[in-house]
């Protein structure tokens, strides 16, 4: 096995970061389909949720490459 | 509609003869810098061929030692960390770059030299003499020198296994490469900014010209929708704060992008200055701190007696990771997005044919245009989150 455990854990993290996006992208699709007129809001704070669970995602990787 | 600024602001200057010439320009840049480095690869590679079908085992040993194998991790590293002079490009196989000052605190005191005077080593086999002491520079960390050299070449106490140096350091407040990318960027924004005010302060009544014009809709856009919404009733005060904030972060991000000389330092991806951004709104928030803030800290009311004590520990340490993840969030996007840069220009290097370059240079430009998303949405997170902890900070019970 070639590689490295922080490797492994990096992709762990990012596991969680893509189940986490795209659950509030499917809210924002369903909230635009509910309320076309409202999708500048909706979209607006989609990115902003989206950049704080990438934050926390992030966090994993950092502690990835602390840990190489 | 201040909601939809946001969106508004990523479009408006973007023509699509701009997105043109911006994608003509990063797919030039990586192809031709590829092209030619694939070109000398080829030539010694087919001169190592040669050498060992005519001649005998010495060339073929030789044609083998000029092809080093390209470690893409350390490539990457290289360009994402700081350093003392700032490396522009290699003519002839020579690098090239602008020696800046080399500025030491020693146990003798201050002590100031050019970087060129390392001769581009980093592996400590050059000692520099000044101010009556030696130095040396491993991967661009400074060390007192060793007297003597050990069995390397390397004037300094190196574990053999992991690499780490036992020498002493003085303080280094050198002008590195990210501090001056953080001058020109102050220079940026000044130029940016002071015309501007200027032109409001002459013509208060007329309808913003030139810089001014182009300006005002971003700081309207952090006065209201980040400031005012969030802070509440005492936001002006705030505002020169977190607009400094937001233009900062996001120039030094933009250019961060910029693959040529000035711009291509990763300053915002230095953790020491996300760290200082986020020291400022640490302070700032901590104190403008009223009665109800500290309140809900330590004797959080609606709770029963028993939790308070617990939920005061963990509400305590969160006045500390608030800042702190502000910190990682900022470096952590903005490095990993230099490092994917990176690594996907390096795919032509590793697979070694000019072939591989139009993925490559798909890729880069999809990822760069990504990168230039980020640049500007962690500036307003930032900020938007900095202006959020103020208002919590100074919120009013109203019961």
């Amino acid at each position: 096995m070639t590689g490295s455990i922080a490797a492994l854990g990096a992709g762990l993290a990012v596991i969680g970061v893509g189940i986490g996006i795209g659950l509030i992208g499917g809210g924002a699709m369903e909230a635009i389909a509910r309320n076309p007129e409202a999708t500048g809001k909706i979209q607006t704070n989609m990115i902003i949720a989206a950049a704080l669970v990438e934050g926390a995602g992030l966090f994993g990787i950092v502690v990835a490459l602390l840990g190489n | 509609m201040c909601g939809v600024s946001l969106p508004r602001i990523l479009q408006a200057p973007m023509t699509k003869l701009n997105c043109f010439l911006l994608g003509l320009f990063l797919m030039a840049s990586p192809a031709v810098l590829a092209s030619e480095e694939a070109h000398s690869a080829d030539e010694h590679a087919a001169e190592a061929h040669v050498h060992a079908a005519e001649h005998s085992d010495e060339h073929a040993a030789n044609a083998t030692e000029e092809k080093e194998a390209f470690n893409p991790a350390e490539v990457i590293m290289h360009h994402i960390a700081d350093s003392h002079g700032w490396h522009l490009f290699d003519w002839n196989d020579h690098p090239v770059s602008i020696p800046l000052p080399v500025i030491l605190f020693t146990e003798k005191g201050l002590v100031v030299f050019s970087s060129s005077e390392f001769d581009h080593d980093q592996e400590g086999t050059h000692v520099v003499e000044a101010g009556g002491q030696r130095f040396v520079n491993i991967h661009e960390k400074i060390y007192y020198a060793s007297d003597v050299a050990n069995d390397h070449g390397v004037f300094a106490e190196m574990d053999h296994e992991t690499h780490e140096v036992a020498n002493a350091t003085p303080w280094d407040i050198s002008i590195t490469k990210n501090v001056a990318a953080l001058l020109f960027s102050a220079v940026v924004i000044l130029l940016l900014f002071l015309p501007a005010a200027r032109s409001y302060k002459k013509n208060p009544n007329a309808a913003p010209k030139g810089v001014a014009g182009f300006v005002e809709p971003l700081v309207v856009f952090v006065r209201d929708d980040i400031a005012k919404n969030n802070i509440g009733p005492h936001y002006k005060r705030f505002v020169p704060m977190l607009l400094t904030i937001f233009f900062f972060i996001w120039i030094n991000n933009l250019l961060g992008l910029v693959p040529f000389f000035p711009g291509g330092a990763n300053v915002t991806g230095n953790i020491a200055v996300t760290m200082v951004l986020a020291i400022v709104t640490f302070v700032v928030t901590n104190v403008n701190g009223n009665k109800h803030y500290w309140g809900h800290i330590f004797w959080m009311p609606g709770l029963p007696v028993a939790v308070k004590p617990l939920l005061a520990i963990v509400e305590f340490v969160g006045i500390f990771t608030k800042p702190f993840s502000l910190m990682i969030r900022l470096f952590a996007n903005i490095t990993a997005g230099h490092i994917v840069v990176l690594s996907l220009v390096s795919l032509v290097f590793i697979f070694e044919t000019v072939w591989v370059s139009p993925a490559s240079v798909l890729l880069t430009l999809f990822i760069s245009v990504l990168e230039l998303l980020v640049a500007a949405l962690q500036a307003y997170i930032f900020t938007l989150l900095t202006a959020l902890y103020i208002g919590a900070a100074m919120h009013e019970e109203h019961h």
